[in-house]
């Protein structure tokens, strides 16, 4: 479970994020959703101790993320974000492995090759496994990111946009593996979406923030209409039901 | 996949820059050796190891410093680093006079000058990562210009200075690989293995550190801690290698690059030892060039920095500076 207590985070008397209390049980796919600005990644951050909140508290499982040792958490939370910058030459094999490096401190045992092997096969990687990171296209870079994220094997996992940039292929086959991250292996998965529709077909819970404030949270049946989204986009939309699925069209 | 048979296994690269380094260090030593052994061991001796040093030195903190901050044309010096130590030696000159600094202890004199380089750095990166941008971009920028501050204050205390106090100032300014000061040696040898052994210590943390500071963090590395512990060290190294030879620009972005350039993995494991024994080869093996073959003994350092510095255009132009 994480649990998020008034959270604040400001930048020269702007707060970004703005006393933000949410809990998030464990288990399932949350979805934070909002518009540009409301706070989604820096509350992503927040929770990650990616970065240090002004006032306020986050529990992960109970333990204190400003004040838990780095490594102890490592083994419980992982982030992985929308800028993956990274100067180093590595190959995907190379990228995956650091996966385990909370868990081994850089001398890896038979077990930790074997969740390497394991998340670079569930990711479909093997044929790249050896090629350099700048040697991929964009839809093969994120999915080896995944498999460190994977890789690492925490209970709970944040992605912050993780379908920046992709494809509708690559970005319904990323949603649909992080479905399974939650349906197989009972993992907490939490991601930040701009795509509301990816959000409804694919969430458990989805949670809208505004202007550094939560707004609502609930179920995709309950998020996912009109009046709601209305209020959190500022955009006139309709909803139609296909199949079990509730579509947003907000083109009209 | 073609790409798999070509690379080379970086174990392989690091046996042949260690027999290279190895074989030029006992080409230093033998290479033209007349008169008894005890002198030239203690003669070529001490010169061998203060390259020694001074390679390792300047290999390691450049490797090292790149790294954390996810950069490969960035060097110690380039932030300043050198700059200080010209400073210090030039205030103290302005202050003492050349017979006052002639007199003082060497090995005094290098604690204190490490000990401001430390607590210069620390200054630095404290004042900058405890506002609400932790940006290490903004420290380089910093240090650029404290650099630059460093450097234009040097020049005018020189301009002022009495012209023969300023021939001595400069002699020591110059770098040099032949008058490495002996007395010196001992300490700088003690000060890099404790460097050494917190290293050690801290190795495991250098692969993850190359990701960023975001990936670290993620990974469970205390990210600060660790960075400003490397960024000490690297000023004690520095230290080390300016005391025994004087500022040296480019030669660590020579031996990085070329490490990087030739290890096929991103590994420290391989590139920080590469790195070492391709600065060992490069300045010893450079020193018995140019003494034995050419017999001119003074323009190791400008060769040197010549070399490095078309390195460090080539990275610039090639684009890879970012």
């Amino acid at each position: 479970m994480i649990e998020i207590h008034e959270v604040t985070k400001s930048y020269g008397g702007n707060a970004v994020v703005d006393r933000v209390s949410l809990t998030l049980p464990a288990g399932g796919l949350t979805s934070i959703i909002g518009p540009n600005g409301a706070g989604k990644s820096t509350l992503l951050s927040i929770v990650s101790r990616l970065m240090p909140m002004d006032t306020g508290k986050v529990l992960v499982d109970g333990l204190d993320v400003s004040r838990t040792a780095g490594d102890v958490l490592a083994r419980r939370l992982s982030i992985m974000r929308q800028d993956n910058h990274i100067t180093a030459r590595l190959s995907v094999r190379d990228l995956v492995a650091f996966g385990r490096y909370p868990y081994s401190k850089g001398r890896l045992t038979a077990a930790d090759a074997e969740h390497i092997e394991r998340s670079i096969a569930y990711l479909g990687l093997e044929p790249y496994q050896n090629r350099f990171l700048d040697e991929l296209s964009g839809g093969q870079r994120q999915r080896a990111f995944i498999a460190m994220v994977l890789c690492q094997d925490t209970d709970y996992m944040l992605f912050d946009e993780p379908l920046n940039n992709l494809d509708i292929k690559h970005a319904v086959e990323t949603m649909k593996l992080l479905r399974r991250l939650a349906d197989d292996f009972d993992k907490t998965v939490v991601v930040v979406l701009h795509d509301i529709n990816f959000a409804s077909a694919y969430s458990d819970r989805i949670v809208a923030m505004q202007a550094g404030r939560l707004a609502f949270e609930g179920s995709p049946e309950d998020m996912i209409v009109p009046s709601r989204l209305q209020a959190i986009f500022d955009v006139d939309c309709r909803v139609h039901a296909v199949g079990e699925t509730r579509l947003v069209n907000y083109f009209e | 996949m073609q790409a798999d048979a070509k690379r080379i296994a970086p174990s392989t690269i690091l046996l042949a820059s260690a027999v290279l380094a190895l074989v030029s260090m006992v080409a230093f030593m033998t290479i033209g050796a007349k008169g008894s052994w005890s002198f030239l061991l203690s003669f070529r001796g001490t010169k061998l190891l203060g390259m020694v040093l001074v390679a390792y030195a300047i290999a390691v903190s450049t490797v090292l410093f790149q790294t954390i901050s996810g950069n490969r044309i960035l060097t110690p010096s380039i932030i300043g680093f050198d700059a200080m130590y010209t400073l210090l030696q030039t205030i103290m000159v302005f202050f003492l006079g050349a017979a006052g600094a002639g007199s003082v202890d060497p090995r005094l004199q290098f604690l204190v000058e490490t000990a401001v380089m430390v607590g210069l750095s620390l200054l630095l990166f404290r004042a900058l990562f405890s506002g609400a941008s932790r940006s290490l971009h903004l420290l380089m920028l910093v240090g650029v210009i404290l650099g630059g501050l460093f450097r234009s204050l040097s020049s005018f205390l020189q301009r002022i200075l009495d012209p023969n106090e300023f021939v001595v100032l400069q002699d020591r300014l110059f770098a040099s690989f032949n008058s490495i000061d002996a007395n010196l040696l001992g300490i700088a040898a003690v000060a890099t293995l404790a460097v050494t052994f917190v290293l050690w210590r801290l190795s495991p943390t250098f692969d993850v550190l190359s990701l960023g500071r975001e990936a670290s963090i993620g990974l469970g590395v205390d990210h600060q801690r660790v960075v400003t512990l490397l960024l000490v060290l690297i000023a004690v190294l520095v230290s080390v290698s300016t005391a025994l030879v004087g500022p040296v620009t480019f030669f660590g972005l020579l031996v990085a690059s070329l490490a990087r350039q030739l290890t096929p993995t991103a590994s420290h494991r391989y590139v920080l030892p590469v790195a070492v024994c391709i600065a060992i080869a490069t300045l010893v093996g450079g020193q018995v060039i140019l003494e034995r073959l050419f017999s001119f003994n003074t323009t190791l350092s400008i060769v040197i920095e010549f070399f490095g510095g078309l390195v460090f255009i080539f990275l610039l132009v090639r684009g890879s500076a970012r």
